[in-house]
């Protein structure tokens, strides 16, 4: 196999000139785009140096509790990111705490199991292994989770007259919201199914083409994407399940009644920066 | 002739919570229930009888029958009653509660574009023919329909499950002199067959004179019961 060739900050500066010619052609047709196209490269680009910085340090050190430093920062922007992505968000604690908790059971109950029972590096929590997996775990689960939810709240608000209307012919609440939550687990799933449809065919997955730029036989790149892809449907459908389930069920209290008034209702921030 | 006298009624002919009266399997009774800006609401309707509900556009009427049928909370610092034969709501689930009392609300909802599977209940020819609808209704899709069809349809849906207590907001505010007749005849012979208490909101003087035996007014924020018909 060939090695890795290696890129230069002048390889990269020549990539940039992409995004200034994109930002460019946003400006020209009026898109509004430009400043949140600089501001998110940007971003990447200090983002991903310090966390390449990171993981060198801690893949020189095999330290659990950075591991788990690691691992809790990614959840808690991961929990952010589910939360500023709801236009109707849920309330107080609950706008934060239900994608983290969903995200958070679903994507290390099964990080660890397929550390434990399938790959098995020694130890088990070797960063160079468990960091990557959590990662994509997260990345994957947050946009099914934020989808999921987005779709719960927003349906539940339009249809609040319909929902309303069942509770009074005396359906329970879980009946007066099944479609919505049907079709919102739907909405949280289907990018990952249509993703595992269109693997290979469509589109190359980038842990595979990350595997397979860095010389590995494209065959084991290939055994390690089916995995990735296998856990990461199983953690994004897990956790979009849980998250919606329980988020139905808030918007009831115990007398089964709809109560909207726990979604905030303040405007979708599309043009939110970053 | 019968009509109303529109006096105040005493406030112990408002409070009556006792489920002895006639009819009293089915008596609903309310005592002290907060409904928005309203003054707390104490009500009560026997068996069989028919109660008419008036007052102006946004005084508050339609809150009045979504409270009473628990669908909007009630702050939890305040203290309310609201039974069914002497049975305090509490005791039923919110489910099983608006199963037993049954709001209709003035514009119908639907959700599957198939008229039959909104009904848990199937009704039977005659039930269509006394809302003036003939049953090929259901091979038709909801979005095919009249909203008078519609409204019919949904006091129907209603009816097929057989509630105690029904909380009818403008049952006929869609619908043409000979069906909104029709469609109070259906609650007569539902009223008197079943025992059922009944809540009408209703603009109509005429159609208040002729559904109801009582009649409350809601009037800056209180329900004043108007003297009884003579």
């Amino acid at each position: 196999m060939n090695g890795l060739v290696m890129l230069t900050a002048a390889d990269l500066s020549l990539a940039a000139l992409l995004i200034l010619a994109l930002a460019t052609l946003s400006l020209l047709m009026g898109l509004g785009l430009v400043r949140s196209l600089v501001i998110a490269s940007l971003r990447t680009v200090i983002q991903l140096i310090l966390i390449g910085l990171v993981l060198k340090a801690v893949f020189a050190h095999v330290n659990p509790l950075w591991i788990v430093v690691i691992a809790l920062t990614m959840l808690l922007v991961a929990g952010r990111e589910v939360m500023a992505r709801q236009q109707r968000r849920f309330q107080g604690w609950w706008g934060f705490g239900l994608g983290a908790t969903a995200m958070f059971v679903s994507t290390f109950t099964i990080t660890v199991l397929v550390l434990l029972v399938i790959v098995q590096p020694v130890p088990w929590y070797t960063p160079q292994y468990a960091i990557p997996l959590l990662g994509m775990m997260f990345g994957n689960t947050m946009n099914g989770i934020a989808l999921g939810l987005d779709q719960l709240t927003q349906q539940a608000w339009q249809q609040r007259a319909v929902i309303e209307a069942r509770l009074a012919l005396g359906q329970e609440s879980h009946q007066a919201i099944a479609e919505i939550r049907r079709d919102s687990v739907r909405t949280g799933l289907i990018p990952m199914i249509n993703a595992m449809a269109t693997a290979g065919l469509v589109s190359l997955p980038g842990m595979m083409t990350g595997q397979i730029l860095a010389g590995i036989d494209p065959v084991k790149a290939v055994n390690y994407q089916i995995l990735i892809m296998f856990m990461v449907t199983a953690g994004t459908g897990f956790g979009t399940i849980a998250a919606i389930v329980i988020g139905a069920r808030h918007l009831f209290d115990v007398r089964q009644r709809l109560r909207l008034e726990r979604l905030n209702s303040d405007e979708y921030h599309a043009d939110r920066e970053f | 002739m019968t009509e109303y006298n529109y006096q105040a009624a005493t406030p112990e002919a408002e409070v009556d919570s006792r489920s002895d009266l006639p009819g009293g399997r089915n008596v609903l009774a309310v005592e002290g229930l907060p409904v928005g800006d309203l003054e707390a609401v104490t009500l009560s309707v026997a068996g069989g009888q028919c109660v008419a509900i008036g007052g102006t556009s946004g005084s508050g009427k339609t809150r009045l029958l979504r409270a009473i049928a628990d669908l909007d909370p009630v702050p939890g610092h305040i203290e309310y009653r609201m039974t069914l034969a002497g049975r305090d709501h509490l005791h039923f689930s919110g489910a099983e509660w608006r199963r037993r009392v049954a709001y209709v609300a003035a514009e119908s909802q639907w959700w599957f574009d198939d008229v039959a599977r909104h009904f848990s209940v199937t009704p039977d020819a005659e039930h269509y023919q006394a809302l003036g609808l003939d049953i090929s209704i259901l091979q038709r899709p909801v979005s095919h329909l009249s909203t008078g069809e519609r409204q019919r349809l949904a006091l129907l849906r209603v009816l097929v499950q057989q509630p105690q207590v029904l909380l009818l907001d403008e049952p006929t505010a869609s619908l043409d002199p000979v069906a909104a007749r029709a469609v109070e005849q259906v609650i007569e012979d539902y009223r008197q067959r079943h025992q059922a208490a009944v809540l009408w909101v209703s603009h109509d003087p005429a159609q208040i004179q002729r559904v109801s035996q009582r009649y409350l007014r809601l009037d800056q924020g209180r329900l004043i019961e108007q003297a009884a018909r003579v």
